[in-house]
C-alpha cells in the first residue's frame, strides 16, 4: 500500500479494491465480538479455515471475522454472502456440514436457522429476523460486513469518503455548520449539543487545540463503544479527523480502558494503516492539514469517563474531575481548548458529511436527533446491542426488538442511563425514548444502557447495588459524594438486611439532596438517582423491606429463607448432593428438610429442584413452617403398594 | 458488606508488601517478582520518559509483571523525576494496578447490571466461601486472586465468571465452586 495524496486517487484505490472483489464469491462472516469470543467463535474460525483447506476450497470462499453484530443472545453468529443466510449458535462441529451443504450444494440447514420463538417459523436471511427487522443500524451496521482489521473493507463500504469529502468541499465552517445543523447531541450521557461543543473550541483563541475519544466505557451492563470500537474502529477515526478539521486540531487522543485489549489492538492498528495511507499523520490527502491521534488506555476508574478527569487522566496524573467554571472545550487537555466526543458520537459525525444533515434529522424527536444505540441485557429475551431511531418508544425496543422477557415472568421496570441513571415502571412503558423524554421520566440516557428487570428483581437491592458501585468508584474529592454515598449505601445495605428503620427514607432522601446540590461531577450530582428513582416508582417495595421486613420480589438474601414443601418433594436427592453447605436433610423416599443453622440461602436447592416437582420455594415475611414430624417423612411410592 | 475500616488498613498495609513472604508452607511456581531495572529503563525510554506517560509506563509494567514492587515504583520514581508519593496515588487509585503479588489463579467476577440481575452475588458469596478471600484480595499461599469487574461485554451470558482469561458463562452458585475446587486441588 503507497500512500494517497489526493481524492481522486483516493476514489481509484477504492475503485481497485472493488475491482478485486467479486460481489458472487461466497464469503463467511463470522461474529468475533466479546460475547461471541466468549462462545466460542475462535474455535469455530479455526474449523471453517481448517475444513476449507481441506476441501480445497480456500481460494474459493473468503472468510471474514467481524465485529458484534449484536444478537450476542444467539453467539456464535455466521452469515454467508451473498445469500446473506443466517446461522446462530454455531459450533465448530456444525462447520463441515456448512461446508458442505450451504457452501457447496447451496441448500439451507434448517436446524441452525433462527427459529421463532412462538410461531416456530424457521427465517433464513438477517433482514427478516424480528431483533434485525425492526432497527435502524446506521452506525452499527457496518459492524457484520466489515473485517476491523482490514482498511479495504471499510474503504469498499465508502470509508473516507466523508473525511474527502470534507476537506476538499467543504470549508472547517461548514462542517460546523453541518454538524450543527444535525443537531447531534453526545452520546456518552450528557447530551450535550455536539456543534456548539466544537464551536466553542474553534472560536477559542488559542492555537493548539486538542480532540478526544471518550472510550473509558464504565457503565455496567453495556458495550456498545467497545463493539464500535473493536468491530469499525476506522468510522471513529474518521469521524475524529473531520472533527479536529472542523476546529482547527492537530492533536487527537482515544482514551481507552486497557480492560478493552482488542479495542487497543484495533484502532492502534486502524491508526497505522491510516497513517501508511495518507489519511492521518501530514498533509492529509494532500490537503495540507496534518492531524495525528495517540491511543491513551485508562487504567480502570469509572470516573475517569467524566470529562475534566479524563482530560486529568490524560496528563499523567490522577483522575479528578476539575471544577468547570471555564468548560473544558474553552480550557480542557493541559488547559488548551479541547472537544472530548464519546466513540458514538464521533462515528456519527461521517454519516452526518455524507448525507447530510437533512436525512440526518428526519429520524428521532424534536429534542434528539439520529439513532441511539442501546445495550439491551438483563432479564431479556434477545440480549444485545441494537440501534434504535430516537423516539421509539421503550416497549417497541423491549418487546418487539428484545423479544420481551424469558421463562414467562413480568415485566417490572427498565434502568437506562448506568449508574446515574433510574428505573422506569411498566405503565411508563410508552415512553419515547430521548434525553429530554428519559430525564423528565426521571432517568437519562447516559451512554445507552438498558438493563430489563422481571418481578424477581428487587428494586432496594438494584438502588443498593448502584450506590454500592458508585461508593466504590466516587474518587473521594468531594465530601458529599465520597461521605454521603458511603452512608446512602449502608442505610439501604440495613433496608435489605430488614434492618431498616421508618425514619430511613427522609434521611436518604437528605443525603441525596445534598449530594445532588454539593459535588463537583456529575457522578456525584446523579448518583442518587437510582435511589430517588426508585422510591419514586416503588415506594410500596422500601416500605414492605422496612415495615414487615419483607422483600416482595423475594430476593434479599437475608429476608428470605428456603423452605421444601413436603407435599411436593419427591426425595429425589437432587437438591441435597447440590447443596454446597450440606444443609439439606434427607434421603431416597425420605423427604428433605433444609436445616436454617446451616443453610447459607444460596439457592442452589431452588434452582436445581426440577421445574415439574417445584418443591423448593422462598418465604419472606413470616415464618418458615416447622418441620414435618420424623414420622411422616418416609415417602410411600404407590406403585410399591400394589 | 461494607467493612470499611478494615480494607482501609488492607490497602495501607499492602503499599509495604514487598515481596512474596517466604514463610507459611510451599510456594509453588511463584514468580520472584521484582524487576530489573535494564527492563524498567526500557520501558521509560519507550515512552521518551516524559512523566506524562506515568500511567501508560505503570500500566506496561503491570501487564508483564502482574503487580507493581515497590523497588521498582522507586525505580520509575527517580527517572522520571516524580516523588514515589505520587506514583503511589496514582497506583492506588487506579484499578488496574495491584501493589500485591497476584496469585496463580486470577478469578473475574462480573458484577455488571446485566449480571447483577441474574444472581451474581450469589456466585460471587459462594466463590468467596470456597476462597476465604474478598475482592480485591489474594490468598496467603498466592492460589487465588480474586476480582470483581463491572462489565466483560457478554452480557448475553451473564453471570459470567472468568478465571485465567476463560469466561464461564450462565454460572450458578454450584458450578462455580466445582470449578474452583477443581483448580484448589490441581
Amino acid at each position: 500500500m503507497s500512500r494517497i495524496h489526493s481524492p481522486v486517487e483516493l476514489e481509484e484505490f477504492r475503485k481497485s479494491i472493488l475491482a478485486e472483489r467479486d460481489p458472487n464469491k461466497p464469503c463467511i462472516t463470522l461474529c468475533s465480538g466479546s460475547a461471541c469470543h466468549a462462545t466460542g467463535s475462535k474455535d469455530v474460525a479455526e474449523s471453517l479455515v481448517q475444513e476449507l483447506e481441506k476441501q480445497g476450497l480456500t481460494s474459493e470462499v473468503d472468510i471474514r471475522r467481524t465485529g458484534c453484530h449484536g444478537y450476542c443472545e444467539r453467539g456464535p453468529i455466521i452469515v454467508i454472502h451473498p445469500e446473506e443466510i443466517c446461522y446462530f449458535q454455531i459450533e465448530p462441529g456444525d462447520v463441515p456440514e456448512i461446508i458442505d451443504q450451504t457452501i457447496k450444494e447451496k441448500k439451507i440447514i434448517e436446524r441452525l436457522l433462527y427459529s421463532d420463538p412462538v410461531t416456530n417459523e424457521k427465517i433464513t436471511h438477517e433482514s427478516e429476523i424480528p431483533f434485525y427487522k425492526n432497527q435502524e443500524r446506521l452506525v452499527f451496521g457496518s459492524n457484520g460486513c466489515i473485517d476491523p482489521k482490514s482498511i479495504d473493507d471499510y474503504l469498499a463500504i465508502g470509508g473516507y469518503g466523508a473525511l474527502s469529502k470534507s476537506l476538499f468541499e467543504m470549508t472547517p465552517v461548514d462542517v460546523l455548520e453541518e454538524v450543527k445543523k444535525s443537531k447531534l447531541r453526545g452520546r456518552g450521557g450528557g447530551g450535550f449539543p455536539a456543534g456548539r461543543k466544537w464551536e466553542g473550541s474553534r472560536n477559542a483563541p488559542e492555537k493548539t487545540k486538542y480532540v478526544i475519544v471518550n472510550a473509558d466505557e464504565g457503565d455496567p451492563g453495556a458495550y456498545m463503544d467497545r463493539a464500535l470500537l473493536e468491530g469499525n474502529p476506522h468510522s471513529i477515526l474518521e469521524g475524529l479527523v473531520i472533527g479536529a478539521y472542523a476546529i482547527g486540531a492537530q492533536e487527537g487522543y482515544i482514551y481507552v480502558r486497557q480492560e478493552y485489549p482488542l479495542a487497543v489492538e484495533n484502532v492502534t492498528l486502524a491508526i497505522k494503516q491510516a497513517e501508511t495511507l495518507g489519511l492521518l499523520g501530514k498533509n492529509i490527502l494532500g490537503s495540507g492539514f496534518d492531524f495525528n491521534v495517540i491511543v491513551h488506555q485508562g487504567a480502570g476508574a469509572f470516573v475517569c469517563g467524566e470529562s475534566t478527569a479524563l482530560m486529568t487522566a490524560l496528563e499523567g496524573r490522577v483522575g479528578e474531575p476539575r471544577p468547570k467554571y471555564i468548560r473544558s472545550n474553552i480550557k480542557g487537555l493541559w488547559e488548551k481548548p479541547s472537544v472530548l466526543n464519546n466513540v458514538e458520537t464521533w462515528a456519527n459525525v461521517p454519516l452526518i458529511i455524507n448525507k447530510g444533515a437533512d436525512w440526518f434529522t428526519q429520524l428521532g424527536t424534536e429534542g434528539s436527533k439520529g439513532t441511539k444505540i442501546f445495550s439491551l441485557v438483563g432479564k431479556i429475551a434477545n440480549t444485545g446491542l441494537v440501534e434504535a431511531p430516537m423516539g421509539m418508544t421503550l416497549k417497541d425496543i423491549i418487546f418487539k426488538i428484545g423479544g420481551g422477557i424469558p421463562g414467562g415472568k413480568k415485566f417490572k421496570a427498565v434502568q437506562t442511563g448506568g449508574p446515574s441513571g433510574g428505573c422506569i415502571p411498566e405503565n411508563l412503558l410508552d415512553l419515547k425514548v430521548g434525553f429530554d423524554e428519559l430525564s423528565q421520566a426521571g432517568s437519562m440516557m447516559g451512554s445507552g444502557g438498558m438493563i430489563v428487570m422481571d418481578e424477581d428483581t428487587c428494586m432496594v437491592d438494584v438502588a443498593k447495588y448502584f450506590i454500592g458501585f458508585l461508593t466504590d468508584e466516587s474518587c473521594g474529592k468531594c465530601v458529599p459524594c465520597r461521605e454521603g454515598l458511603r452512608q446512602m449505601h449502608r442505610i439501604l445495605d440495613n433496608i435489605t438486611c430488614g434492618k431498616g428503620k421508618e425514619s430511613d427514607i427522609a434521611l436518604l432522601e437528605q443525603l441525596s439532596e445534598t449530594a445532588i446540590e454539593a459535588s463537583l461531577c456529575a457522578l456525584g450530582k446523579s448518583a442518587p438517582n437510582p435511589f430517588l428513582s426508585t422510591l419514586r416508582y416503588f415506594r410500596d417495595e422500601y416500605e414492605a423491606h422496612i415495615k414487615e421486613k419483607r422483600c416482595p420480589a423475594l430476593s434479599c438474601k437475608n429476608l428470605i429463607s428456603y423452605y421444601i414443601d413436603p407435599d411436593k418433594c419427591k426425595a429425589c436427592m437432587i437438591c441435597a448432593k447440590q447443596c454446597p453447605a450440606a444443609a439439606i436433610d434427607g434421603g431416597k423416599k425420605k423427604i428433605h428438610i433444609i436445616d436454617p443453622d446451616k443453610c447459607t440461602n444460596c439457592g442452589t436447592c431452588f434452582d436445581v429442584c426440577p421445574s415439574r416437582f417445584g418443591a423448593v420455594t422462598k418465604i419472606s415475611g413470616e415464618p418458615v413452617p416447622p418441620p414435618i414430624p420424623e414420622k411422616d417423612r418416609i415417602i410411600i411410592r404407590k406403585s410399591k403398594e400394589k | 458488606m461494607p467493612c470499611q475500616a478494615g480494607d482501609l488498613t488492607l490497602k495501607i498495609g499492602n503499599l509495604f508488601f514487598n515481596e512474596p513472604l517466604e514463610k507459611n508452607g510451599p510456594r509453588r511456581n511463584i514468580r520472584k517478582a521484582t524487576m530489573d531495572n535494564d527492563r524498567i529503563d526500557r520501558i521509560i525510554d519507550k515512552h521518551r520518559g516524559e512523566a506524562s506517560s506515568l500511567i501508560q509506563i505503570l500500566l506496561e509494567i503491570q501487564s508483564e509483571n502482574r503487580w507493581l514492587p515497590r523497588k521498582t515504583l522507586e525505580r520509575i520514581g527517580e527517572k522520571l523525576g516524580v516523588p514515589l508519593t505520587r506514583i503511589l496515588h496514582i497506583a492506588s487509585f487506579y484499578k488496574a494496578f495491584s501493589l500485591v503479588p497476584k496469585g496463580r489463579h486470577e478469578v473475574h467476577i462480573c458484577m455488571g447490571t446485566a449480571c447483577h440481575v441474574r444472581g451474581a452475588t450469589r456466585v460471587l458469596d459462594t466463590a468467596q466461601e470456597r476462597m476465604g478471600i474478598k475482592p480485591g484480595e489474594t490468598d496467603l499461599d498466592l492460589t487465588f486472586s480474586l476480582e470483581t469487574v463491572n462489565c466483560l461485554g457478554c452480557c448475553a451470558l451473564g453471570p459470567v465468571m472468568e478465571v485465567d482469561g476463560r469466561t464461564h458463562g450462565k454460572i450458578t452458585p454450584g458450578e462455580a465452586e466445582d470449578v474452583l475446587k477443581k483448580l484448589q486441588v490441581g
